[in-house]
């Protein structure tokens, strides 16, 4: 564009400057899409890392993501998330929010949660101040300084350790719960911020089979209000909450469907299942 | 400011040490000081004004170690300069004083302080004009130490610099500071720094009565400190800054700007300690380059370590308990006292990671697991 035509631009009458325009902080999902991921790369020292990686995820979806170790997985959620930057490409928030030029916290506050693959609470204060320090509040330095909880929020509190099951812990230093509790109380973490989309990586691991159920049973319930994306390497818990399977490989999409189409999958079966499945198949 | 009252007037039980603390170091300065002022000097009782200074510079450092802990133990940011922002605070108040002195100084100089005339300048430097308001030199000691503060936490924490690396620079700060002043040309009286003061505010400085009320404002001063800073940390900007301090990428994937929490603490923290500095120059009577050298910073480290980080009350007794013995024992041995602080240091570190509170803390536990068997004997 010519400097001409960019002076005409900023005196057009109709439009206000980018500047002075209201940032928008609903997310747009027409197209009942949420988060268009396309084109993405990345490498680190050569290793690609992502390779051309495009994925479309559905408003009120639940995905999950399976692949081998290193296919990118955790890598993608770094990019989405604003922990790494990638080399080039797209990730937007709806059709509104570019996530590429956009940090952790601000991420954060459009409503996208994470839940890392090892559990990170902050273990020397409470269950119940681990949970009000994740709610969906004004985050900047004043108002947190001036900030009282409100009688919603503490029900919203609540509401959330009897879900997670730590209503009898909520004064217990989260660093003395268990593994396992530790994986609820950051999964509470994560619904207490009421986020429009949630990031899992591994949430079942180091999980008994009792509660690995009920968390399969919790993040199913969530699916349809908010968006989840799922990590996981165990099998039978992605075939218990999966709708749609996206499979992962060397940093791009090699599969993506149900779970069935994805096991008779021929590329996935040799890649993922392992070259003697493959093998044993066809003998 | 409705909401400031608001916010101060709820929820009285913010930590329990605050009352007590508060209630036993306001007794004891007034005790001090009215057997000082009432007493007759052969009295049994009879504290001297020598005393009465030495007791309100430890209430100096106090303040100190209480900024260090402030952002140390509970943010994890280890400063290793913070005796530049003391030191700045004290520059403040000792030109304020050495404008004061006016035409009694050796010269006879009514607007030139005395080094100035020996350096042979006309005029008065620009940064030394209205130094001579009380207002306005106070206002100093706490906004360039702030300011300070701000700049160098904007410039680190934004581009996420931290652990040794961040105390490194801020050794390198303080280190570049002791150099500047030390030179003639700065104008802050070079080597000797700024002394021979003669009053503050109309009181002179040598009568009692001037010193036990410098020793009382800076008691009072570190109550209202200690108070104001217990309630910041025990709202919720005081977890999300403990929440940093166990897991700062972890608080920004909930969406909180760690480094703004950063910079401002560490603001907070230098402002104190610019206060601190203004209160210690009126009563050790000399501020000098000195101050900047970074043995002086990691000295408050070691106040803090010593009483436990984390608590603001051990960081109090600690830089009470350490300079104390610093007084007795450089009284006693003055060549061994380095060796005895590098030792004191190296015991805590390793039998005492969280100082004279935590060994508090577990001989209570140790007491109270004792009485729970005997009760279920």
């Amino acid at each position: 564009m010519s400097t001409l035509d960019s002076t005409r631009e900023l005196f057009r009458r109709d439009q206000v400057w980018p500047f002075l325009a209201p940032a928008q902080a609903e997310v747009n999902v027409g197209n009942q899409m949420i988060l268009y991921v396309e084109d993405l790369n990345l490498s680190f020292d050569g290793f690609k890392a992502l390779n051309n990686l495009n994925l479309y995820i559905n408003d009120g979806e639940l995905r999950c993501l399976i692949g081998a170790n290193g296919a990118g997985k955790t890598t993608l959620m770094d990019v989405i998330t604003g922990k790494t930057q990638c080399d080039s490409g797209t990730v937007f928030f709806g059709q509104n929010h570019n996530l590429l030029n956009k940090d952790e916290a601000e991420i954060a506050q459009l409503g996208i949660g994470r839940k890392f693959q090892k559990p990170t609470v902050f273990e020397e204060q409470t269950v119940f101040d681990n949970l009000e320090l994740s709610l969906k509040t004004d985050k900047r330095v004043l108002p947190t300084l001036f900030s009282r909880l409100t009688p919603t929020q503490i029900d919203r509190i609540d509401e959330v350790l009897k879900t997670i099951g730590l209503a009898k812990h909520r004064f217990m230093l989260a660093g003395a719960l268990s593994h396992g509790q530790k994986q609820w109380l950051e999964i509470g973490m994560l619904l207490v911020a009421e986020p429009r989309l949630l990031l899992i990586d591994e949430p079942v691991a180091g999980m008994t089979a009792q509660e690995t159920e009920r968390t399969a049973e919790l993040l199913t319930s969530l699916a349809g209000e908010r968006t989840v994306i799922v990590v996981e390497h165990d099998m039978e818990f992605v075939r218990s909450i999966a709708r749609t399977v996206t499979v992962l490989h060397q940093g791009s999409v090699l599969a993506e469907g149900t779970m069935d189409q994805i096991q008779s999958n021929k590329d996935v079966i040799e890649v993922y299942l392992g070259e003697e499945a493959a093998a044993g198949e066809q003998a | 400011m409705k909401r400031l009252t608001a916010w101060f007037s709820e929820g009285r039980s913010t930590g329990k040490h605050t009352l007590p603390f508060v209630v036993i170091l306001l007794s004891v300065t007034i005790l001090a000081s009215a057997a000082n002022l009432l007493l007759p000097a052969d009295s049994v009782f009879y504290v001297s004004t020598y005393t009465i200074t030495l007791l309100g510079k430890y209430l100096c450092y106090a303040m100190l170690a209480l900024a260090v802990d402030i952002i140390w133990g509970y943010c994890g940011i280890l400063s290793l300069g913070h005796g530049a922002f003391f030191a700045l605070g004290g520059y403040a108040m000792g030109m304020y004083l050495m404008r004061q002195i006016g035409d009694r100084g050796v010269y006879g100089n009514p607007l030139l302080p005395d080094f100035m005339v020996f350096l042979d300048w006309k005029e008065l430097p620009w940064f030394w004009l209205g130094m001579d308001q009380f207002w306005f030199a106070m206002l100093m000691a706490v906004l360039v130490p702030g300011l300070l503060a701000f700049v160098f936490g904007w410039l680190a924490f934004r581009s996420r610099v931290t652990g040794v690396y961040l105390s490194i620079m801020t050794q390198a700060l303080t280190y570049a500071l002791l150099l500047a002043f030390f030179r003639n040309e700065m104008g802050f009286g070079g080597n000797n720094g700024l002394t021979d003061f003669k009053e503050i505010l109309g009181f002179s400085l040598q009568a009692d009565s001037t010193r036990v009320a410098l020793f009382l404002i800076t008691a009072i001063l570190l109550a209202v400190v200690f108070v104001v800073s217990q309630k910041i940390l025990s709202s919720r900007l005081g977890k999300v800054v403990l929440a940093i301090r166990d897991s700062e990428s972890r608080s920004r994937f909930i969406g909180y700007r760690t480094d703004r929490y950063k910079v401002w603490l560490f603001v907070y923290s230098a402002v104190i300690a610019g206060i601190a500095g203004a209160l210690y120059v009126p009563q050790v009577g000399i501020i000098n380059p000195g101050e900047f050298s970074p043995i002086n910073s990691i000295e408050m480290v070691i106040w803090v370590a010593v009483g436990g980080r984390g608590t603001l009350i051990g960081a109090v007794i600690g830089a009470l308990l350490v300079n104390y013995a610093k007084t007795r024992f450089t009284a006693i041995m003055p060549d061994a006292w380095l060796f005895a602080l590098g030792a004191m240091f190296v015991l805590v570190t390793l039998y005492l990671p969280k100082g004279l509170m935590g060994l508090y803390g577990q001989l209570k536990a140790k007491r109270n697991s004792v009485m729970n068997k005997e009760s279920q004997a």
